[in-house]
């Protein structure tokens, strides 16, 4: 096997610049303008914006120009192009985990630890910006989230249901859903991301299941179609459909049509990630209160259990020209001051990364729902994608066929395996 | 008789004939300018991306894999879906431009009231951004909201997903790539019909000819030369269409509508280089397989005529 490092020049390249901005000190007193790029929904661009205005007012002479980029596919590819040409931007914020893997951290990005603040960052969000190397390239922007059901809880209280534990009462709650003549479940394939969370959100049950999935899965050993608790995820999202509990524009529904549906109570639930706390908050202020949030529930009642997400990371790519000012950025990120800027820009979503951060007490329901589950021991387990640096990339359009009646979820499942063993082999992975 | 006296002739070497090649109006150094743009803008990434379609490639470092990637290609079910769907998709565009764009062209060049407006009217759409033409249509056939099935339902009907329904997506996509090229096509058989001598339809008519006829034996066989161009054109492009797919679809629901193209798309936006390069490659061998010989075979019968 052949192996070039056609990066090694560019990387002595961006050391020798590091060197020299290291080297002309403190030399502030000219104006420095951060380029910063973020995802282009509108919570990540108002948070942002509010960082960077906060951290400008601190540091007099340097400007932060917020850029926004598509998120989704298009995003990591630009990422992924623009990191290898080197023209990213001084500084940049991505997913973390598995996506975070994927842009090969050790060779593009600066390593973070050195920053004084440093230790103010959470072990549980280090562990998921951690390159090859052990080294942490990565704080955390924004908060933790929950990945389980959105629910609306007037028509809970409309029709005297309770938050289900278990699937079987979730599918009972549905049945009684559609007989009022509501959308049970609503899907919004418009947007294919949204489809994923029936798989995603399921790993606490998962986890549970099978305590060695994870490792098991990213040496190659466990699969989705031979593993039957992973394989529930696929089987549950068929179920929904063939019950007919979908809403009925539910393949070209867009992501903000599901949050509104939700919120203004033409569907009872709504799979998804807590963020989207943030979009109900613009979309439908007056229902924020009507909105709820329970996880995927398993088989069991008694082992009831939330699939969380880590926050996107803040990274500096090795091509910056204004280390020194990145760097301080990025150390005022990990502040509890920058916690709050965050809180006042778009809510918060979930808990914080960073050590004494905290949340207002006026919290909307969708997050003080998810709270408990943080502050129960054992109640929370981090998505697949935070434990392994594998995620196949066509999980969006798989999900969606099984969804919608395409293909059957064992074939899906079975499909999604092939995906990931791409993955693996592209990361380079031992055991592909 | 005039076979005896070429025969040979065309044995001999006219001895007073300078070599092509020599009988240009600029010296050869003339063309450097362009051979070097053409060798750096495309000769050298088209044997590179032969050379990457062999490599698993991060575009940070790249491990030579053979034909693995060809291999992968063909092996997963939607790409080899997208194959079949790109033949689809390639010749019912091709088909429908054929048929639409003769008929409309014969309307255009007779004598019809409003003609030069109607033209316009035909060719506007090619004219439209395909992005634009894409999500207008996607707004348009949205499966609840969408104009088509509201006046549908007007109607009593109830209009299927056009663009939701696996059976319909490819189709409607089509559709909608013939509407926005059809007008190109007309306008190449408007220049054909218009260049067809008015003798031969006088003669025919002499002879007492029916419309039909003359369609069938005149306009048809002497328009031969734009079908040609219209199907050349229009298949290569229905084969490597992307923007209007994935404007309108992405490629969805699942993978049901994906062509090559998006399908390479797909794997490009993955981080799979070295994959969507091979791709790239076997769309590049599938558009010459087909061509190549179509070409041939539909201009031959030109020369012959």
């Amino acid at each position: 096997m052949l192996n070039f490092k056609t990066g090694t020049l560019v990387s002595a390249i961006a050391g020798i610049l590091m060197g020299m901005t290291a080297a002309s000190g403190s030399a502030w007193a000219d104006d420095v303008t951060l380029s910063f790029l973020v995802d282009n929904a509108p919570s990540t661009v108002a948070t942002a914006e509010a960082l960077a205005a906060a951290f400008e007012a601190k540091n007099p002479g340097v400007n932060v120009e917020v850029e926004s980029r598509p998120g989704g596919g298009d995003g990591d590819n630009i990422i992924k192009t623009r990191l290898a040409t080197g023209e990213m931007t001084d500084v940049f914020m991505y997913n973390s985990g598995s996506l975070f893997q994927a842009i090969n951290p050790v060779q593009n990005l600066v390593p973070l630890d050195d920053l004084s603040n440093f230790g103010n960052v959470l072990d549980s969000f280090k562990s998921v910006v951690t390159g090859t190397d052990g080294k942490v390239y990565g704080v955390p922007f924004g908060t933790a989230m929950g990945g389980g059901i959105l629910y609306n809880k007037k028509i809970y209280a409309e029709l005297g249901l309770s938050v289900p534990k278990s699937w079987a009462e979730f599918m009972a709650n549905n049945e009684k859903v559609k007989a009022a003549g509501k959308a049970a479940v609503i899907q919004t394939f418009g947007d294919t991301w949204t489809s994923q969370l029936f798989v995603l959100g399921d790993f606490f049950n998962v986890q549970k299941a099978v305590p060695s999935f994870a490792a098991d899965y990213t040496a190659g050993k466990a699969k989705y179609a031979s593993t039957p608790a992973a394989m529930k995820g696929f089987e549950r999202q068929e179920e929904v459909f063939k019950a007919g509990y979908l809403n009925e524009d539910f393949a070209a529904a867009t992501f903000t049509d599901g949050v509104q549906k939700v919120a203004t109570g033409e569907g009872a639930h709504y799979p998804m990630l807590t963020f989207a706390v943030s979009n109900i908050k613009e979309l439908a202020p007056d229902n924020l209160g009507d909105v709820g949030f329970f996880a995927i529930p398993g088989d069991d009642a008694a082992s009831n259990g939330l699939t969380t997400w880590m926050p996107g990371g803040f990274y500096i790519p090795k091509t910056t020209k204004h280390l020194e000012e990145a760097k301080a950025f990025a150390n005022f990120i990990a502040t509890t001051e920058a916690c709050d800027v965050q809180t006042a820009a778009a809510g918060a979503a979930g808990p914080y990364l960073v050590k004494d951060c905290t949340l207002p007490s006026d919290v909307p329901p969708v997050v003080s729902d998810m709270l408990p589950y943080f502050q129960t021991e054992g109640a929370t387990a981090p998505a697949l994608e935070f434990l392994s640096p594998i995620k196949g990339p066509a999980l969006e359009q798989i999900t969606v066929e099984v969804g919608s009646g395409i293909r059957a979820a064992a074939d899906g499942a079975a499909l999604y395996d092939e995906d990931v063993k791409k993955q693996a082999q592209q990361l380079g992975l031992p055991g592909w | 008789m005039t076979a005896e006296l070429s025969a040979p002739l065309a044995g001999v070497r006219p001895l007073n004939r300078a070599r092509p090649q020599l009988v240009t109006a600029y010296p050869s150094w003339f063309y450097l300018p362009a051979a070097l743009i053409y060798g750096v803008l495309f000769l050298f990434p088209t044997i590179a991306s032969l050379f990457f379609s062999l490599t698993r490639w991060t575009l940070f470092d790249w491990t030579f894999i053979g034909l693995g990637n060809f291999e992968q290609f063909f092996r997963e079910p939607f790409l080899f879906q997208g194959l079949v769907n790109t033949l689809i998709y390639g010749v019912v565009t091709s088909g429908a431009k054929v048929v639409l764009g003769l008929l409309l062209g014969l309307l255009l060049t007779s004598d019809i009231i409003g003609r030069g407006y109607l033209r316009a009217v035909v060719f506007f759409p090619v004219l439209v951004s395909t992005v634009g033409v894409g999500i207008t249509f996607t707004t348009m056939m949205h499966p609840t909201q969408g104009l088509l099935n509201e006046s549908l339902a007007l109607l009593g009907i109830k209009g299927p997903g056009w663009l939701t329904d696996p059976r319909f997506a490819l189709l409607s996509v089509a559709a909608v790539d013939v509407w926005k090229g059809v007008g190109l096509a007309t306008v190449i058989y408007m220049a054909g019909i218009v260049s067809i001598g008015s003798e031969y339809y006088e003669a025919a008519k002499i002879d007492g000819a029916t419309a039909w006829q003359r369609f069938w034996t005149i306009t048809l066989p002497l328009v031969k030369p734009a079908t040609v161009t219209v199907v050349t054109l229009s298949l290569i492009g229905g084969l490597r269409s992307f923007d209007l797919i994935w404007a309108m679809t992405k490629g969805g629901p699942g993978f049901t509508s994906d062509v090559i193209a998006s399908v390479i798309y797909k794997q490009y936006q993955a981080g799979f280089y070295g994959l969507s390069t091979a791709g790239n490659v076997v769309l590049f061998m599938m558009v010459a397989v087909i061509i190549v010989p179509l070409s041939w075979f539909l201009n031959r019968g030109e020369t012959d005529r």
